[in-house]
């Protein structure tokens, strides 16, 4: 499968729409299979970037904030989207592989606090 | 006296800027940023219904107010340190590099542009940059106001009501007209309201034009869909939780019934809900406060419900599925979106919109339909309702290169759908009645006044027409009784009266 990473200086792209910069990673069995690439598109576009992620067969997409049609457009494609993730994308990308990446995870590296439980 | 020094300092023309001065005063007389050491200027910040960022000086959040969090998803803690275009998804349109140059010019500035809210929703707002000075240290923060603009920029652009168009439907049917009247009532009061109808009729719609109508509008509309998340995750998505609560919970989250504070929580696909949690909303709404997971403390909400479903709530309340108790609690005023075909004339003035909608906004100069691909866009029957005929029109327009959308030119499961005339007008579900009137299961008369719609539209050339001639039919048939009239009609005396006057026929 090939999992597709909006960036933004290497953490994910806040918005799916400003995105010019993508990482496609090809996953085999659990596992990064090479080196991921790194796209650099001529300019943000939604469409350009849905139409990029059915060209490349993508599986899962994996972005901050994403507008609902696009959304639903890629669901109809049968590509599935984890959207509202703040972070570093090679984490998030990490978490995806092991399932464990939900929507709207916020993988921000900040110092540990104190207080935990 | 330094509040006076201060304000001299600074240009206050809108009320943003107001809420952003006053909020810099706070800090220029040296209250902490950490807000949890002054929580009653929080219970100010979440007081105002603008979003409100509070960033440091390498422009990252500090604090949020509530009304943000609703906008974003995120709680102030979840956010805390992280640069704001991620936390808050902001797009400028002008001047992108608006806060630093708050930041090096120390001076409040404004700028349009728009964030991706909640809801995947583009939001367009205005933002306005306030910098937080200190005579000895410079700029020490800045306080960023977010105003949605949504309201002012559909006027602007004449999306707001024109027309046959109210709270973002378009109708002229009788059924619809129903619900376009029912929609003050159910704005003006604070009770729960149950839309029930096929998927594709509205229901979102509704509560969202619902909630817009309503004194709460100024607060946070926020859609849950109980059929989309595990009993686990929806629970902590309804209600919140506190840090530790479970694995993964490594910081408070609110739930949404919290982040509506002050607003409308519209729960989608409440027949979807678990039993468990079932129990749980009851609480909330007997008593209107709840405990997040985990927590020990009471949570107080001010929140109006609004539900919706497409399944019959009574049937899975027999079958063992819903809370009868939750069912009534519900089911206070309830409001059934009519199916599209049961909306007698409306297909043709929703072709015609989406038409024109999708023609501009894919750049097509596409005019008009072929009589065949309308005849046959006319007798489908439209399983998936509004949202499948304005996907079939998108598809149409995409694919026609020309000028008149053809038969060929639609997809193909309209193309093979036999030719039929509309379906004949089914008995009156009871659009639009408060839950009392619907509590019996017998449905009202159908309605004879309504002609046969196949020798309508060989007659007549509107909308006007028909209903002229509905009218003149119910009234024959009762004898002149208006009562009676506006009963076969469906409407109500007034709107019976109303439209004789229009017509000439008082």
């Amino acid at each position: 499968m090939k999992i597709l990473i909006t960036l933004q200086n290497n953490n994910v792209a806040p918005r799916f729409d400003l995105t010019t910069e993508v990482m496609i990673a090809r996953i085999t069995r659990g596992k990064i299979s090479g080196t991921p690439r790194t796209i650099l598109l001529s300019g943000p576009s939604s469409d350009e970037l849905c139409s990029l992620a059915i060209k490349e067969e993508v599986s899962l997409v994996i972005c901050g904030g994403i507008e609902d049609a696009h959304f639903q457009y890629l669901a109809w494609k049968k590509i599935d989207v984890i959207d509202r993730i703040i972070g570093p994308a090679e984490e998030a990308l990490t978490l995806a592989i092991s399932k464990k990446l939900q929507p709207g995870a916020i993988i921000w590296p900040r110092p540990e606090r104190s207080n935990m439980p | 006296m330094i509040y006076e020094t201060y304000r001299n300092n600074t240009k206050q023309n809108d009320d943003s800027k107001t809420v952003a001065n006053l909020l810099s005063f706070y800090f220029f007389i040296g209250i902490s940023l950490t807000m949890s050491q002054c929580p009653e200027l929080l219970e100010i910040l979440n007081g105002v219904p603008h979003g409100i960022a509070l960033l440091d000086q390498n422009l990252q959040i500090v604090e949020v107010n509530r009304f943000l969090e609703a906008l974003t998803g995120y709680s102030g803690e979840e956010v805390r340190g992280i640069p704001y275009e991620y936390a808050l998804r902001t797009h400028f349109q002008k001047n992108s590099h608006i806060l630093q140059q708050t930041l090096e010019a120390g001076l409040t500035s404004s700028t349009e542009g728009d964030i991706l809210g909640l809801n995947r929703k583009k939001i367009p707002i205005r933002f306005t940059a306030t910098p937080i000075l200190s005579s000895g240290a410079g700029l020490v923060a800045m306080v960023l106001v977010l105003e949605d603009m949504t309201d002012i920029k559909e006027t602007l652009v004449g999306k707001k009501e024109i027309g046959p168009t109210k709270g973002g439907f378009l109708g002229h049917s009788p059924k619809m007209q129903e619900v376009f009247e029912l929609l003050p009532i159910l704005a003006h009061t604070d009770s729960s309201v149950l839309i029930t109808g096929e998927t594709g009729t509205g229901k979102d719609i509704l509560a969202e034009a619902i909630h817009h109508a309503s004194q709460r509008s100024k607060h946070p509309f926020i859609k849950v869909n109980c059929g989309a998340l595990p009993e686990s995750l929806l629970e902590s998505e309804l209600f919140g939780h506190v840090r530790g609560a479970f694995t993964g919970a490594h910081a408070d989250k609110h739930g949404m019934f919290q982040l509506a504070q002050g607003g409308t929580i519209f729960l989608t696909e409440i027949g979807d809900l678990p039993l468990p949690l079932q129990v749980k909303l009851l609480t909330v709404l007997d008593d209107r406060e709840f405990f997040p997971l985990g927590s020990q403390k009471k949570v107080k909400v001010d929140v109006r419900l609004i539900t919706g479903t497409h399944r019959d709530l009574r049937k899975l309340v027999g079958e063992g599925g819903f809370r009868e108790d939750l069912f009534f609690r519900l089911n206070v005023l309830r409001v059934h979106m009519p199916p599209l075909r049961e909306r007698d004339g409306d297909i043709r003035l929703l072709i015609d919109h989406f038409l024109q909608s999708f023609a501009v906004s894919l750049n097509k100069n596409i005019k008009k339909l072929s009589p065949q691909a309308l005849q046959r866009l006319t007798s489908y029957r439209y399983p998936g309702n509004v949202r499948e005929l304005r996907n079939i029109i998108e598809y149409g327009v995409n694919m026609c290169k020309g000028e008149v959308i053809e038969l060929e030119h639609l997809p193909i499961l309209v193309q093979d759908h036999p030719l039929s005339h509309p379906p004949a007008k089914p008995p009156n579900s009871g659009t639009a009645l408060p839950a009392s009137r619907q509590a019996g299961t017998t449905p009202n008369p159908p309605s004879p006044a309504t002609p046969d719609l196949s020798t309508i539209t060989d007659n007549f050339t509107n909308w006007s027409d028909i209903e002229k001639q509905n009218i003149l039919g119910a009234l024959m048939r009762t004898g002149g009784n208006r009562s009676e009239a506006a009963k076969l009609l469906a409407w109500g005396r007034t709107t019976l009266w109303r439209k004789m006057k229009e017509y000439n026929l008082a």
